[in-house]
């Protein structure tokens, strides 16, 4: 209603994906507007990760359209959907536990040495452990040591690694797949507070997730999947749990049906 | 808009996570250096017993000789191991490039420079064909490497023998023999353990500076990870295993210089030798973690043993009961490591 006037920042008008005989998205359309932060709902089976993989460019879409500033776009890989400045943090987070944070902050876009060093191949660890810890610093990750590998640190702090990894280089949209699913209390209100701080950058947060409260918190905009289809948008402040639920599951209909 | 803000302290993070570790913690989590003291140690051990023949230059050279073709495989075997793959191939690729080395020098003929490079050539070029064939089946294929390279072990070796007729080929360049073979530098340090260090060397720092080695551990530690983050895995593999075939190669080549011979019958144990001495030497067989400084004393820790019994009177046979005592341990930790760490 309200959101109607701005261009969005990146939309999904009537996307259909099968996988076999499983129709996963049935016409689905999503919106992310500049500098909000949108939850993707939906019961289990709804869609979501499908949507959120074609949006990140992992599928690319049997049907419908995707486009970036209102400009029709095609992703045919991650790469390209992080062209566009589009970057998911996964709820396996995708670290490689083995190695230090700042090596994830830059897997596969490592910074190199500068000259002939560089040409050779060679790694400016040193740049991306300090860029990684002004970034960490900034965004209010704490890492006791820098130097160890993600694998000795706790489930907030791989999170903060994730999600400071997806930060740095996005610059439109950062998709969060069940960010708290796996964390404790004080860890989710890190997250949280996470969320918003990525929003005052400008940055917009699309977050997945079944937790209700934790949506109606952070959420400026509440999307509903439901059988592979938007079925419910609510702007914050106009909806109650009962409702959002309620989308979720059918159990209320809604005029947001139009294909 | 943004100074102020950020410097709003974040509520402190749990408190399970990455604290102070005691100190022996820290010594075996960094595993080269705990590795490195227990070679110390042995040497240390030797020295005393037996100060008068173990502590001398001509031991020291028997020694870094009968290792530094093992640490060439090893070297290799590192950077597969880091993948969380596994060689099984590299004594029979030792052989087959061995073999085909010694036959394009045959061809050309002669006893001259061109000669031997040219097998050096044969050598690298057939090895790392063999580590090509171990990569593409192992990262498109998606057989298990413990499968492809038990497969090829055989293959390499069945090849060799079919193209020898399973006789040793010993028309070796005696300039190869008598330079990389049996010369020293300066007349002192025998030139297979300068090449063998200066691999080592080499790959190194191509593993621990490089993107190429970045890629390795990255590969190791979470391969649907790296591939999320845009390497390509499947090359990468198959250039990791093609590093490892060349080093075979290489070590086919060393092996025809310094024994005058293809040693077909010879390496049928030297893919589980190299094994033993990357583990030995702290490198993860989960993958994701090692270091060549590792497998340098992980190679030197059996080689030591073994001059060390022969000197000090012990049974030999004692080596390999110890050096597989080693092996366990040095899992053992790695799995203690692990697990403090999930």
């Amino acid at each position: 209603m309200t959101a109607g006037e701005r261009t969005p920042l990146l939309e999904a008008r009537g996307v259909v994906k099968s996988f076999g005989r499983v129709r996963a998205l049935r016409g689905a359309n999503f919106t992310v507007f500049p500098g909000e932060v949108v939850a993707l709902v939906g019961d289990n089976g709804a869609g979501k990760s499908t949507l959120v993989k074609t949006l990140a460019g992992v599928h690319s879409p049997d049907e419908g359209q995707l486009l970036v500033d209102g400009e029709p776009v095609d992703f045919n890989s991650p790469v390209d959907a992080r062209a566009h400045g589009i970057e998911v943090v996964y709820q396996d987070l995708a670290l490689a536990a083995e190695l230090p944070p700042a090596a994830n902050l830059y897997l596969g876009r490592e910074l190199m040495r500068r000259g002939l060093l560089g040409k050779l191949g060679f790694i400016d660890d040193k740049a991306m452990k300090r860029a990684g810890d002004r970034s960490f610093h900034d965004l209010g990750v704490r890492i006791q040591d820098t130097n160890a590998a993600v694998a000795a640190m706790s489930g907030g702090q791989r999170q903060g690694v994730a999600v400071a990894r997806a930060v740095m280089w996005a610059d439109r949209v950062v998709f969060m797949d069940e960010p708290t699913a796996a964390l404790g209390v004080v860890q989710t209100r890190n997250v949280l507070d996470l969320i918003l701080r990525v929003r005052e950058r400008g940055i917009a947060v699309v977050l997945i997730s079944h937790n209700m409260p934790e949506v109606l918190e952070v959420a400026d905009r509440v999307e509903v999947l439901r059988l592979g289809r938007r079925v419910a948008r609510f702007e914050r402040g106009n909806v109650t749990m009962e409702e959002i639920v309620g989308a979720m599951t059918g159990a209320i209909e809604h005029k947001e049906n139009h294909a | 808009m943004s100074a102020p803000a950020e410097s709003i302290a974040a509520p402190d993070d749990d408190l399970d996570g990455a604290q102070q570790q005691p100190w022996w913690a820290k010594l075996v989590g960094g595993s080269s250096i705990w590795i490195g003291l227990i070679l110390v140690g042995l040497i240390a051990a030797f020295a005393i017993v037996e100060p008068s023949s173990f502590v001398s230059i001509a031991n020291a050279r028997n020694i870094s000789t009968d290792a530094a073709i093992l640490l060439v495989l090893a070297t290799g075997q590192t950077f597969v191991i880091i993948t969380a793959g596994i060689d099984l191939s590299v004594g029979s690729v030792l052989v087959f490039a061995g073999v085909m080395s010694a036959k394009a020098m045959d061809w050309v003929g002669g006893d001259g420079t061109g000669t031997i490079v040219v097998g050096l050539i044969s050598a690298l070029f057939f090895g790392g064909v063999w580590g090509w064939v171990n990569g593409f089946l192992i990262a498109k294929a998606n057989i298990t490497p413990l499968i492809v390279t038990l497969g090829t072990f055989g293959m390499a070796l069945g090849a060799a023998l079919v193209i020898t007729g399973g006789i040793d080929e010993r028309e070796i360049p005696y300039d190869l023999i008598d330079t990389v073979g049996t010369g020293r530098l300066f007349g002192e340090v025998p030139w297979l353990v300068v090449i063998a260090l200066v691999v080592a060397a080499l790959f190194g720092v191509l593993l621990a500076k490089t993107r190429f080695g970045r890629f390795t551990y990255a590969v190791g530690s979470n391969a649907e990870a790296a591939r999320r983050a845009g390497i390509g895995v499947d090359r990468h593999l198959i250039k990791v295993y093609m590093v490892a075939g060349t080093l075979a190669g290489l070590a086919g080549w060393l092996s025809l210089a310094r024994f005058g011979t293809t040693t077909i019958g010879g390496h049928s144990t030297d893919n589980l030798q190299s094994i033993t001495a990357v583990v030995i030497g702290g490198t993860s067989l989960f993958g994701g973690i090692g270091s060549i400084l590792g497998t340098v004393f992980g190679v030197f820790i059996p080689a030591v043993l073994q001059n060390g019994f022969v000197i000090t009177g012990v049974q030999p046979f004692w080596q390999q009961i110890a050096v597989g005592a080693v092996l366990i341990a040095a899992v053992y930790l790695d799995q203690l490591r692990r697990s403090r760490n999930r």
